[in-house]
């Protein structure tokens, strides 16, 4: 079936099996391959992107689900000359290790800001819930994101 | 953020430099395994067992091959009828009685019998993912049941699962003076008595394990692109010892590999079957593991069963430590499996204290379970768990403050090198030192202020410590080959300055979030005083690296980290004598700081930039010397580094509910000399996190007939952001003796002290002896009295 969607500002159409998961079209189709799985249960978070401007898990919703929605992954919100506050505040505060949960925690992590007023870090680590860090044990994490709502 | 982690745009050894591999990270421009395609590539689904136990009478294909898009379909069997060895386990380990470990026969995917439910037994490739998973639906094994073994407590008792392994016991291995230790025991003034299980873990790197072989036939070129933590090694196993391909035919690139914690370092199956089927398919194969994969065949972690007794004379002084531990080593030998029980276990047992007298025995059980394998910390975190949690009940008995009894029994600082009854020589340390600070730092005066509030809000509050001790850098090679291992211990660097004065570093060491292109890049621009940004860190390629043994056991700063330092030695050795002849003076004249060869009593400098381009166009240049300005060195340590600190947490326990909250915690490491504080906290952080998951979460579990029951992450609970505080993290430092850097390595620390820490917080808010870990709401509500 044909999918048309509109990915980081650029619209597509495409050709893919009915039960194909956004994550694939994604990561498979549009070659956009920072967005990461992690799981197969809706657990980890690490597929985490945008679609209309709230976060979703691409690894549980078909990509038919998607038609007509604008989708922005991490490729989408910034690139190394020109970092999303989020993106420089991982690095500064050494938010990530390995980097595979790193482009969900971001996409997670902006989505709590824009859509919360006066986060503390308690609200901050709820609202993590659904994104799994094996590496960071959050701390760094959780500074990352204060950082980015204390200037907001 | 603390001032010391402020960034100063200072780049040498110390400075807390923001990572440089973060940038493609936080874009979304890594290139990890599942990232990479090849044209014409053909997708890999295994067909695993879904028993514990199992004769393979037979395996129809037809139906699998007759989908749409599959391939063929590669069984176990074939891989043995094409000679395929057995995936081997790289240590020799002992029984007591001289003889050596007997190995279960171990071929990559089950030919004739499968051994734990997940193990691989055939793997069908297709044209796409879709139809290679309606294939391995399709293919029909014949199954006969066996007989399973999977208690690990009567596992030693059961009917033999391999021929010729009686009580299913691959060896009984010990280390210490029984004697002597008999003996501490019958004058001891008081003996403290625990029986401990260390829980089976799964280790959940958020990437799972993924490939990519490729074959060329007309250059006979094999290509394999894999999640692990030592290409080297991986090389080294699969043409040596499986010989899939002839080691200078096979090129192993672990790219991007988002975390390992041990699970990354083993030779595994479906890699091996995988670059196998993509010579005889002379196509290009790609497999990515479901998470649910990685539970049952992933190796797991710790799973240990321990009797332990300390002896003690009136004073409190420890006289005699007895243990007898059962480990689980699953169905078959991994990597590493039989060293992680014994010489990464008993040696430690000595922890931080002078007790004269141990003696340990160890019996390694199969089980019809996943193979158990390293696990961050890997032996320590099983040894620390024994001796903090024997030592501390061991104060409530005699009525000590826990400090104060580990206190007394610490080696002191000026007792060092110290020789430990388990066969370690401890360089050096201040143990002290980290215990005070850690002290201060979680105001233990105030603890019974804050327990009387947690009382006044219905919960019961405890502190519990963990003064661990732990050896990083597994060394030196002569020893480990003699005692068993298969390979060295040493790691290979070479830093190449280019004739632009740029510099390529090629190291041994992998790194899957430690943040060597960092690091590593930090030591050698300290030492060449070469621009940090004009060095670039290559690994994880063995096309372009020399061999080495990756990234294990904290090893990579230590070992891979002085290979580079004794690498820009030589290269300074060679600059010396470049510009002492373009000086007309003789290189013993020459001295070498900050990236300027000068001559002394002299104005005349030259910067090694100069220098390299005068070995690269070598006009003016020393008859008998070689062009060209590159040099590599392979470092052997002469010893362990010994990282040790003073762990201590602080938990809050709901009565109602059972659950517990771990309100706050403290690490004070001693890692000797640090290169970035930055990622050194990181490190801590991450690793308490998985003991923090180890004490109060985590659990592999299979049930009595051999299925497991945390198969996915909705079964198999690990910590996330609400389940943990902010972390306090500091150091002390005594630099490590006997690397050039006086370094010792933080990657697993977080994880071997903080299970011990916490369970002796649970255990002191409840007024309880023990309970086992997990602490689980369940668990605790029932040792507290709720009703079952
Ligand atoms: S991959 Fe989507 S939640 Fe894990
Ligand atoms: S940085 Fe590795 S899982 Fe989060």
């Amino acid at each position: 079936m044909k999918v048309t969607l509109t990915v980081n500002g650029t619209e597509h159409a495409v050709e893919v099996p009915a039960n194909t998961l956004l994550v694939d079209l994604i990561r498979v189709n549009l070659q956009l391959t920072g967005t990461h799985v992690g799981c197969d249960t809706t657990q980890c978070g690490a597929c985490t992107v945008h679609l209309d401007g709230r976060a979703v898990k691409a690894c549980s919703m078909l990509a038919a689900q998607a038609e007509g929605a604008h989708v922005t992954t991490i490729e989408g919100i910034g690139d190394p000359e020109n970092l999303h506050p989020m993106q420089a505040a991982f690095r500064e505060h050494h938010a990530l290790q390995c980097g595979f949960c790193t482009p969900g925690m971001i996409m997670q992590a902006i989505d709590l800001i824009d859509n919360n007023d006066g986060l503390d870090s308690q609200t901050i680590r709820e609202g993590l819930e659904g994104n799994i860090c094996r590496c960071t044990g959050y701390h760094n994490i959780v500074r990352a994101i204060e950082s980015v709502a204390n200037a907001s | 953020m603390s001032e010391a982690l402020e960034d100063t745009g200072e780049t040498g050894i110390g400075a807390p430099v923001r990572r440089r591999e973060d940038l493609r990270f936080i874009t979304g421009n890594g290139n990890y395994t599942d990232d990479l395609n090849q044209p014409g590539q053909l997708y890999a689904v295994f067909c695993r067992s879904p028993y514990p136990r199992a004769r393979i009478d037979g395996i129809d294909c037809d139906d699998a091959l007759a989908v749409p898009g599959v391939v063929a379909v590669y069984t176990g069997q074939q891989m043995v009828d094409d000679g395929i060895g057995d995936l081997p386990c790289g240590w020799m380990v002992k029984s007591k009685d001289g003889a050596d470990m007997l190995s279960s026969p171990h071929p990559p995917m089950a030919a004739t019998v499968a051994n734990y439910v997940g193990e691989p037994y055939a793997l069908v490739v297709a044209e796409s993912l879709q139809a290679a998973k309606q294939g391995a639906e399709s293919v029909y094994a014949d199954f006969t049941e066996l007989h399973v073994v999977v208690d690990l407590a009567t596992a030693t008792a059961s009917d033999e699962i391999y021929e010729g392994i009686p009580n299913n016991l691959a060896y009984t291995w010990a280390l210490g003076d029984e004697d002597a230790t008999r003996m501490a025991f019958a004058k001891a003034a008081h003996v403290t008595t625990m029986d401990l299980t260390n829980n089976r873990l799964i280790p959940n790197a958020i990437e799972p394990r993924a490939c990519l072989g490729m074959f060329e036939s007309a250059t006979g070129d094999y290509t394999l692109y894999t999640t692990s933590q030592n290409p080297g090694l991986e090389r080294l196993v699969l043409s040596a010892f499986v010989q899939v391909a002839p080691e200078h035919k096979l090129r192993i690139v672990a790219p991007d590999v988002g975390g390992g914690f041990g699970s990354k370092i083993f030779i595994y199956a479906e890699e091996t079957a995988v670059i196998w089927a993509a010579a005889k398919a002379n196509r290009p194969i790609k497999w990515v593991a479901e998470r649910s994969e990685s539970f049952l065949a992933d190796a797991h972690g710790r799973d240990h069963i321990t009797h332990a007794e300390l002896a003690m004379d009136e004073m409190g002084r420890f006289t005699g430590l007895k243990v007898q531990t059962t480990a689980n080593l699953g169905a078959y030998l991994s990597t590493f499996g039989s060293s992680v029980p014994t010489y990464l276990y008993g040696t430690l047992l000595a922890g931080q204290y002078k007790t004269p007298n141990i003696y340990v025995e160890v019996q390694g059980a199969y089980t019809n379970t996943a193979p158990v394998d390293a696990y961050r910390g890997a032996g320590r975190p099983e040894a620390t768990y024994v001796v903090e949690r024997i030592v501390e009940q061991a104060a409530r008995e005699l009525g000590k403050d826990p400090a104060d009894l580990r206190r007394m029994n610490m080696i002191q600082p000026e007792e060092f090198p110290y020789e430990t009854p388990v066969a370690l020589v401890y360089d050096t340390g201040n143990y002290e030192a980290s215990l005070d600070k850690a002290l201060d730092i979680i105001d233990y005066a105030g603890f019974e202020a804050r327990r009387a509030a947690a009382a006044e809000q219905g919960k019961r509050r405890g502190i519990g410590f963990a003064c661990y001790i732990e050896a990083c850098g597994l060394a030196p090679s002569k020893l480990a080959i003699e005692l068993g291992a298969g390979v060295g211990l040493y790691e290979s660097g070479e830093i190449r300055v280019n004739p632009t004065g740029s510099v390529s570093v090629f190291t041994g060491s992998h790194s899957h979030g430690q943040g060597h292109e960092t690091t590593f890049a930090q030591v050698v621009s300290d030492k060449l005083g070469i621009n940090y940004d004009d060095i670039d860190i290559i690994h994880g390629d063995t096309g372009r690296m020399d061999f080495g043994l990756g990234t294990y056991g904290s090893r990579s700063l230590a070992v891979g980290g002085s290979a580079l330092v004794a690498a820009a030695d030589k290269l300074i050795e060679k600059g010396k004598k470049i510009a002492a002849h373009m000086m007309q003076a003789t290189p013993e004249q020459v001295t070498f700081e900050d990236g300027q060869f000068t001559l002394q009593d002299s104005n005349q400098s030259m910067s090694i930039q100069e220098v390299a381009f005068a070995s690269y166009v070598p006009a003016d240049y020393p008859e008998d010397l070689e062009p060209g300005f590159a040099e590599k060195a392979f470092y052997d340590p002469n010893n362990f580094t010994y990282p040790a600190g003073t762990h201590i947490a602080e938990v809050e326990v709901d009565i109602e509910t059972g659950v517990v909250s771990l309100e706050d915690f403290v690490a004070v490491d001693d890692f000797g000399h640090i290169i970035n504080p930055l990622i050194v906290h990181g490190q801590v952080h991450g690793g308490v996190a998985q003991g923090a998951g180890q004490a109060i979460m985590e659990h592999g579990i299979y049930d009595e007939y051999g299925q497991l029951q945390t198969g996915s992450m909705m079964d198999y609970t690990m910590p996330r952001a609400d389940d943990l505080p902010d972390f306090k993290v500091d150091t002390t430092v005594t630099p490590c003796t006997h690397n050039p850097l006086g370094v010792k390595g933080c990657g697993e620390a977080g994880a071997i002290g903080s299970p011990a820490a916490i369970m002796n917080a649970i255990t002191h808010a409840l007024g309880i002896k023990d309970i086992s870990m997990p602490a689980t709401p369940e668990k605790v509500w029932r040792a507290i009295g709720g009703n079952s």
